[in-house]
């Protein structure tokens, strides 16, 4: 089922073009963001027109460019993380992983990550569970 | 190996990105939810409370002679009572010797503000006598003063200048801890909506009326929107009076309504900060509306001279150009809102006041003089925020307004050199910390659940919209769906992002618009009750219970079926609600529980309370699940 582009909200404050991808259900990586972005972007102002933004989104979307991350393969992901498969992972290995390798995160989004990962009571972080708890999520 | 990692490890970002940015929609479209139907309540109030009023010059006097119209007029017409004008009318009062709150001395001194700040603390509440006696001595002080206050940051350190409270009684604690209590040292500017929404408004304005007291020099007090005895009685200041003050609170609450009529609307710093509750338009002039006799102008956006209407005219009194003008000018000063378009058009959000652009800030600051515009008025993520290119600054210090963790809150301080400096603050009430995902989901239930109150609330109407479509292409496509919604809610909300909370798809992808209005019910069953009754009475029912409270005189709980019936008419007159007499009657009389001739309102209103049958499940997946605009 095609999700339509829905009307953008019109908020006073502005929004990140890739949480607008995101969340019209796409996984762009950070280099597909990029290409985006230069496809559409206002010159150098940062700024994006809607005009320009729809027809590009569109076809994004009819074309499935930036399809969903199956559960099972992000669950295989962490076990490649996970060396010695003992179910769950030390948050300093993770914020090793995810600060170093691949598109790295900015040291703000590994503390969002580890406030909203982290079992509190054992210091772990059990990916199994959260990707159940984490995934559920209304279909567009 | 090296490989596997890098790609697993992209997997796992792009994951989590995504992952934030939906919270982020969710956390934006829960905020519009939020927004829209607290504006939209505003609106709504605008019919209601027209409806219930006596007017003054009726010639149906046969329809008052049932009804006690003098409380009900009292109470919503400001008029001064000129016993509430003597010393006599807290005089008589007597402070028992069991009374253990605080008690004051008049006139005031620091030991006194101390002692109210330590009592509130603790949970107490002070008595009705201290606080008759320090609104008197408010109003007295209040009457010698300018609509607009000007200060100057020569004879100050810097002034502080804080936003919207609406009863939280722990912010204004807090800021009173981080910042310093009013002083010399520390001058306050507080720029209205001090009451309303939260459970402690009377502690909160008593403090502020103290300090007003204390230091008149160094604290002052804007006007807000709020600081009206009709928004009064909607947004739970009325109650929360009549709750705590059985028997005094009518003469507090009329004498509430004469201090907020006296409250200037306007400061200036230094000739070049002007600070105002809401806003500006195209017709705000700050010459013409320091000549005006503030205290008889009505705040309320809807209200003009005489402030309601006769049950059966549907014709208001036309009212001089003058007054509509001085009027007009108070009212964009309570009301208005900033955008980002140039121009000034009519607030149809808040059904009052403007929206002004960024043109309309420039001419007035220009033709002012004047380098920066404070309001405040609106809820803001951070508790602050800028627009105008710097030149409006709204402030807003009710952190989590909305739901818990919903917002911070934030004061502004400014010096002699008259740059703004940001200070906020967020009042926790779980020691635990929250994450992001708990917040959003706590706030996105509580919002959802607002919502689907109002699907269920406008169910006829709905439905009719749906049925008509169904019945033309055999099916309702999202899009027919979403226009639906709008042109019966208007809400301005993004239905189509919230179409999978609210409806289920059928397998061709229309929408199954049933499904909208499964998970909620009436408190009991109403097989009696026409549709469109029973509707209106869940849509009005907060409104209808104030109503009740203020009618209920000896506070029994109960009303007599003749009362009832008669305050039925006027409301089912005046909302365009088709019922015959008898129907009502019939209403009467199945809520009539004891058949002894009157009425447990409690129950009746107990039964227009719309329940979420999925109440317990949702408790379970969410944690916290408090209906806020139930």
């Amino acid at each position: 089922m095609m999700p339509l582009v829905h009307r953008l909200i019109f908020w006073e404050t502005p929004v990140e073009i890739g949480t607008i991808i995101y969340s019209l259900g796409c996984f762009p990586t950070q280099a597909d963001l990029h290409d985006f972005t230069a496809e559409v972007e206002e010159g150098h102002t940062g700024y994006i027109h809607l005009d320009k933004f729809l027809p590009v989104m569109t076809k994004v979307l009819l074309e499935n460019k930036y399809p969903p991350i199956p559960e099972d393969l992000l669950l295989q992901a962490f076990e490649v993380l996970d060396k010695e498969k003992k179910g769950y992972l030390e948050p300093e290995d993770l914020t090793k992983y995810m600060t170093q390798e691949g598109d790295v995160f900015t040291q703000e989004e590994m503390d969002e990550m580890l406030t909203a990962l982290v079992d509190h009571e054992k210091n772990l972080i059990y990916y199994k569970d959260l990707i159940n708890l984490l995934t559920i999520d209304p279909d567009m | 190996m090296l490989n596997c990692t890098m790609k697993a490890a992209v997997l796992i970002q792009r994951w989590y990105r995504r992952y934030m940015a939906r919270l982020e929609m969710r956390r934006r479209y829960t905020w519009n939810i939020f927004q829209s139907i607290e504006y939209a309540g505003e609106q709504d109030q605008l019919q209601v409370t027209l409806s219930t009023g006596f007017s003054v010059k009726t010639q149906n006097v046969t329809h008052l002679t049932l009804c006690p119209p003098d409380l009900i007029s009292q109470l919503l017409d400001p008029v001064v009572d000129p016993w509430l004008d003597k010393e006599t009318c807290y005089n008589l009062i007597a402070v028992p010797e069991s009374y253990t709150g605080p008690r004051l001395s008049f006139p005031l001194s620091v030991s006194d503000t101390n002692t109210l700040l330590g009592a509130f603390k603790e949970q107490q509440t002070l008595h009705a006598r201290y606080v008759l006696q320090l609104l008197y001595e408010t109003k007295k002080l209040l009457k010698q003063m300018p609509n607009i206050i000007h200060l100057s940051t020569s004879y100050t350190k810097e002034i502080t200048i804080c936003g919207d409270l609406h009863g939280r009684l722990d912010d204004l604690l807090l800021i009173f801890y981080k910042n310093g209590l009013p002083s010399a040292e520390t001058p306050y500017v507080f720029n209205g909506d001090f009451v309303d929404r939260g459970k402690k408004s009377v502690e909160v304005v008593m403090l502020l009326f103290a300090y007003l007291l204390l230091y008149p020099d160094y604290m002052h007090l804007n006007r807000g929107n709020h600081e009206d005895h009709i928004m009064n009685l909607r947004y739970g200041f009325t109650k929360e009076v009549m709750l705590k003050y059985k028997t005094h609170g009518r003469e507090i609450l009329q004498l509430f309504q004469d201090v907020f009529s006296l409250l200037p609307v306007a400061t200036v710093i230094d000739g070049k900060i002007l600070i105002v509750h809401g806003g500006i338009s195209d017709q705000t002039d700050l010459d013409f509306l320091s000549t005006i006799e503030r205290h008889k102008v009505s705040g309320s956006k809807h209200v003009l001279q005489v402030p309601f209407l006769d049950s059966l005219s549907s014709v208001p009194p036309p009212s001089p150009p003058q007054h509509e003008r001085e009027w007009k000018q108070i009212v964009d000063i309570l009301w208005s809102d900033p955008k980002t378009q140039e121009g000034c058009s009519a607030n149809t959000f808040r059904g009052g006041g403007c929206y002004f652009g960024p043109d309309i800030t420039q001419r007035l600051l220009l033709q002012h003089g004047l380098q920066l515009l404070i309001r405040s008025h609106e809820c803001k993520q951070e508790g602050y925020e800028l627009c105008h290119g710097g030149q409006v600054i709204t402030i807003f210090s009710a952190s989590n307004y909305y739901e818990e963790g919903s917002n911070r809150g934030a004061y502004i301080k400014v010096g002699r050199e008259l740059v703004p400096r940001f200070y906020q603050y967020q009042v926790s009430r779980t020691t635990r910390k929250l994450t992001l995902t708990q917040r959003v989901r706590a706030a996105e239930g509580s919002a959802l659940r607002a919502l689907k109150e109002k699907l269920f609330t406008h169910r006829s109407e709905l439905m009719s919209g749906f049925q008509q479509i169904y019945f033309f292409s055999g099916c309702v496509s999202v899009s027919e769906w979403a226009q639906v919604l709008e042109s019966v809610l208007r809400l301005d909300l993004p239905w189509r992002t919230l179409r999978p909370h609210l409806a289920c798809l059928a397998p061709d992808g229309s929408v199954e618009y049933q499904s909208c209005f499964e998970d909620m019910e009436p408190g009991i069953p109403l097989s009696q009750v026409t549709p469109n009754l029973a509707e209106t009475l869940f849509r009005y029912r907060t409104d209808i219970g104030i109503i009740f409270n203020i009618i209920d005189k000896d506070h029994s709980g109960l009303i007599s079926i003749e009362e009832f019936r008669h305050t039925w008419r006027l409301f089912s007159a005046h909302l365009g609600v088709d019922i015959d007499d008898r129907a009502i009657d019939d209403l009467a009389r199945s809520i009539d529980f004891n058949k002894d001739g009157s009425i447990d309102f409690t129950e009746f209103l107990e039964a227009f309370r719309v329940v979420h049958k999925l109440d317990n499940k949702d408790q379970q997946l969410n944690g916290k699940m408090d209906g806020k605009f139930s």
